[in-house]
C-alpha cells in the first residue's frame, strides 16, 4: 500500500531535476510514511510513497522488467501473485525481488493490457514504457484504489489524490465544477469520471488508459459488474449459499496474505460478523478487531459488537465517538476525501483507522461491499415495496408495508402509511430505469434550495437526466432490483464508500483496507443469484445469512440490518461547537466562495441552533455545504505547497537526464 | 383563523423554505408536490404542532388531507382545537 504519483510529457521540455515529483509525491506521504522512490527520464517520472506490507525488504518502487525497459509503480495489492509469480518463473520470467509489484510488469511484459484480467486484487497501476516511450495506467474492477489525472501544458499528471496534481504546478487550475457539485448534491457522489474540481478526472473502476507520445489517449473498460439480463443460476438455495461460502472462504484466506499482522473490522452487523468469524474458522491468525462506538445511543452497536468478539474470543479495540470529537476531525476528514460529502458518516472510520495504527497495526478486513452485491440495503426493500403495493394499487393493506421500512429512525417518514405512499411515489412506472433510486435522489436534490441561481444555471440539464443519457443502455433489460443493485455498486459504493469512507480514511493513517466481498469472483458469483433469492420477501441478504448461519451467533444472523450513520448537525452544535463553522459558513466565506446563498444558510444556521434533531434535507445540506466551503478554503484558494529542500527516505532508482 | 395561518406560514418559512419570499408560498400550495416538506419533515410538523397548539396528533390523522397545505393545516388546527 502507498501513494503514487507521476506524470508523461507529451511536448516539453525535460525536467531538470526531480523537484516535480518530490512536490507532487511529498503530499502523499500519509499513504507510504516508510520511504520514497523515484524514477525519471526527459519523457516522463514516476514517485512512489512506501508503505511496507509485502517483501518489506525488496519491496522498493519504482522496479522494473529484465531489460529495464519497462518500470512501474503501483499501489494496492495482488492477492494472488505467488501463483502467477510461480507460473511466470514456469514459463523463463526472472524475478529481482518477492515482491507483487513486480509479478504485474512481467505479466504485462508478456499480455500487455490484458494481463489485468489475471489479477485478483485491488490496485491503481502506472507502467511507462520506455522503448515505446507510452504510458500505461489501470485501476481495479471495483475502484478500491483511486487514481486521479489530468492533462495540463502538453503533460499529463496522475495520482493516487489530487493534492499531488496541485502540488505538481501552481498553474493547474483549482475550481469547483458546478455540474459536478449538483450531481453530488444528488447522488452522494460524482456521477463517472468527473470530480469535483474542474478538469481534474478519475480513472473509473475497471479501466485502462494508455497515452502514447504524440498525444494520443485511448482508454477502456476491461471489467464490468455483471448484473445482467440472463439466465441466473438454477441451483437450490444451500447449494447457492455452500458455493459463496467456498468463495468467501477462498477470498478471506488470499487477502490475509501479508508479512505483517492483519485485522479486523467489526461493526456490529451481518457482514464484517461473517468476515470475522470467517478468519476466525479458517486460519491460524492472532485476532485484533477494531469497532467504532457512539456515545449517542442512536448509532451505537456497541452491544452487538461486543457480543461478536466475545462469540470469536478476539482482541477487541474501540474508539468512542462524540459529538466534539466528529466535529473536532471533520475538517481533516475534508481535507482527505478531496471532495464534498454530505454525511458525517466517514469521521468515525477516520478516527478508527488512528486506532488501528496506534496498535500496530496496517492492515484490516472489512464487510464493505456485501449490502451492494448481495441485496442488503433499505433502498432495496424500498423498491420491492413499492413495486409489491403498484401490483395492487387499491390494496388498503399493502402500504403499511411502508410502516416497516425505517423504525430504527427517529424522524422516520413511515409513521403514516398514506404519507409514506406518496413520499415513495408508488405509482411510478417500474420501467424508470431508476425506479429504486428516484425518492433517495428526490430528497437528496432538495439541497439545491441553497445554490445560487448561476450555479444552478451553470449546470443546464438536471443530474438525473444527465445519468440516464449516460446510463439507460446500461441498465436496459435488467430488472428493477438489479439496476438497484448496479447503481448503488457503481455509484455509491465505488464513487463515495471505498473512496471517502474507504481508502482516504484508512490511508489518512497509513491502513490498508481489504474486502472480500469485493474480490471479483465473489462480485460474479453474486451477479448469478436470482434476484428474488438475494432479497427473499423482505428478508435482506438471504443467500449470505445462509452461508455464514452456522459461525455466527443466531442472534446476529437474526438482527435487523442497522445502517452505518454517524451524527450530522449535532456534532457541529451544542456546547463545544467548533469555531471553524462560524467562519466557514460566515456571509463573507460564502461570498468569497459564490457557490451558496448566504440567506439561505442563515436560516439553516439558525434553525440547527434551535434544535439538533432535524430531516435528512436539512442534515445533507448542513454537512454538504460546510464540507464544501472546507473543501475551497484547503484546496482553492489557500492551498500551500510545504515540500522540505531534502525529502527524508529518499531513494532515486534512477534519473535519467537524457 | 388568519392568526393560525400566520403562525403556521411562519413556521414553514423558518424550516423548510430556506430560500423563498413572501408570494412563494400559496396557502393552498401543496407541500408535497412542490417538495417543500420532505420524507422526515412531516414528523418535524407534527411536532411542532403538538407543542405549538397543545394538542396531540394520532397516527390515523397523519394524512395529506390535513397536513398538506398552510389552509389544510388551519383547518386541521381549528377542528382540533375547537
Amino acid at each position: 500500500m502507498c501513494g503514487i504519483a507521476g506524470y508523461f510529457n507529451i511536448q516539453r521540455q525535460p525536467e531538470t531535476d526531480l523537484r516535480l515529483l518530490e512536490r507532487m509525491i511529498w503530499p502523499l506521504r500519509h499513504r507510504g510514511p516508510d520511504g520514497f522512490g523515484f524514477f525519471q527520464d526527459p519523457r516522463a517520472g514516476l514517485a512512489h510513497a512506501r508503505l511496507s506490507i509485502i517483501d518489506l525488504e525488496g519491496g522498493w518502487q519504482p522496479i522494473h522488467n529484465e531489460d529495464r525497459t519497462l518500470w512501474i509503480i503501483f499501489n494496492g495489492e495482488i492477492f494472488n501473485y505467488p501463483e502467477l509469480r510461480r507460473e511466470l518463473i514456469g514459463r523463463g520470467h526472472r524475478f529481482a525481488t518477492s515482491s507483487d509489484t513486480e509479478v504485474i510488469i512481467h505479466l504485462y511484459e508478456e499480455k500487455g493490457e490484458n494481463c489485468l484480467e489475471e489479477l485478483n486484487g485491488q490496485f491503481a497501476i502506472a507502467i511507462y514504457d520506455q522503448g515505446r516511450q507510452s504510458l500505461f495506467l489501470a485501476r481495479d474492477r471495483m475502484g478500491i484504489r483511486p487514481l486521479f489525472y489530468t492533462t495540463h501544458q502538453n503533460r499529463l499528471l496522475f495520482a493516487s489524490e489530487i493534492k499531488a496534481i496541485f502540488a505538481a504546478d501552481p498553474s493547474v487550475e483549482r475550481a469547483i465544477d458546478p455540474l459536478v457539485l449538483q450531481e453530488i448534491f444528488t447522488f452522494w457522489s460524482s456521477a463517472g469520471g468527473d470530480t469535483v474540481f474542474r478538469g481534474i478526472r478519475q480513472l473509473e473502476p475497471g479501466c485502462w488508459l494508455k497515452l502514447e507520445r504524440d498525444g494520443t489517449m485511448q482508454q477502456q473498460r476491461y471489467w464490468e459488474i455483471p448484473f445482467q439480463e440472463r439466465e441466473f443460476a438454477r441451483a437450490p438455495e444451500r447449494e447457492l449459499a455452500a458455493e459463496l461460502r467456498d468463495l468467501l472462504i477462498d477470498a478471506v484466506r488470499l487477502r490475509l496474505r501479508a508479512d505483517v499482522p492483519v485485522g479486523a473490522y467489526l461493526s456490529g452487523g451481518l457482514d464484517s460478523s461473517a468476515i470475522t468469524s470467517l478468519i476466525r474458522h479458517y486460519t491460524d491468525n492472532d485476532l485484533k478487531t477494531f469497532s467504532v462506538t457512539f456515545s449517542d445511543t442512536v448509532y451505537d452497536e456497541q452491544r452487538e459488537q461486543q457480543e461478536m468478539a466475545g462469540f470469536l474470543d478476539t482482541d477487541h479495540n474501540e474508539i468512542r465517538c462524540t459529538y466534539a470529537t466528529i466535529g473536532r476531525a471533520f475538517p481533516e476528514v475534508v481535507r482527505h476525501t478531496e471532495t464534498p460529502i454530505l454525511r458525517t458518516a466517514p469521521t468515525p472510520l477516520f478516527l478508527l483507522s488512528s486506532l488501528v495504527r496506534e496498535t500496530g497495526y496496517k492492515v484490516v478486513l472489512t464487510g464493505e461491499g456485501a449490502d451492494e452485491i448481495l441485496g442488503g440495503y433499505d433502498l432495496f426493500k424500498e423498491a420491492k415495496v413499492r413495486a409489491f403495493i403498484a401490483g395492487q394499487p387499491d390494496s388498503a393493506c399493502r402500504p403499511f408495508l411502508l410502516k416497516r421500512l425505517y423504525p430504527y429512525l427517529a424522524l422516520s417518514p413511515s409513521r403514516s402509511a398514506e404519507y409514506a405512499r406518496r413520499f415513495f411515489n408508488t405509482d411510478a412506472p417500474l420501467d424508470d430505469p431508476f425506479y429504486g433510486h428516484r425518492p433517495r435522489w428526490k430528497t437528496t436534490a432538495g439541497t439545491h434550495v441553497f445554490f445560487r441561481d448561476e450555479i444552478l444555471a451553470a449546470a443546464g440539464t438536471p443530474p438525473v437526466e444527465r445519468l440516464r443519457e449516460q446510463w439507460a443502455p446500461r441498465l436496459a433489460g435488467l430488472d428493477y432490483f438489479s439496476r438497484a443493485q448496479f447503481l448503488e455498486s457503481r455509484l455509491l459504493l465505488g464513487n463515495y464508500l471505498l473512496s471517502s469512507q474507504g481508502d482516504r480514511m484508512a490511508m489518512a493513517h497509513s491502513v490498508e483496507g481489504r474486502f472480500p466481498f469485493l474480490d471479483h469472483r465473489v462480485v460474479e458469483f453474486a451477479c448469478s443469484i436470482p434476484p428474488r433469492l438475494r432479497m427473499k420477501a423482505l428478508n435482506e441478504k438471504n443467500i449470505l445469512k445462509k452461508a455464514v448461519a452456522d459461525i455466527l451467533p443466531p442472534a446476529i444472523v437474526r438482527r435487523r440490518k442497522q445502517p452505518y450513520m454517524a451524527p450530522d448537525i449535532p456534532s457541529f452544535f451544542g456546547d463545544e461547537s467548533p469555531q471553524y463553522v462560524r467562519y466557514h459558513l460566515s456571509e463573507r466565506r460564502l461570498e468569497e466562495t459564490g457557490l451558496f446563498k448566504p440567506a439561505a444558510v442563515r436560516r439553516l444556521l439558525a434553525k440547527c441552533e434551535k434544535r439538533a434533531r432535524q430531516g435528512f434535507r436539512e442534515n445533507m445540506a448542513f454537512v454538504g455545504i460546510l464540507s464544501t466551503q472546507i473543501l475551497c478554503d484547503a484546496f482553492v484558494e489557500n492551498f500551500q505547497d510545504d515540500t522540505p529542500d531534502t525529502l527524508p527516505g529518499k531513494r532515486v532508482v534512477i534519473n535519467k537526464e537524457n | 383563523m388568519s392568526e393560525t395561518v400566520n403562525t403556521i406560514r411562519r413556521f414553514i418559512f423558518d424550516n423548510f423554505l430556506f430560500d423563498a419570499g413572501e408570494d412563494d408560498l400559496g396557502n393552498d400550495d401543496s407541500f408535497l408536490e412542490q417538495g417543500i416538506i420532505d420524507s422526515t419533515g412531516v414528523l418535524e410538523l407534527v411536532e411542532w404542532l403538538e407543542e405549538t397548539f397543545s394538542i396531540s396528533v394520532d397516527d390515523e390523522e397523519l394524512i395529506p388531507e390535513n397536513l398538506d397545505s398552510v389552509n389544510r393545516l388551519a383547518a386541521y388546527v381549528a377542528r382540533k382545537t375547537a
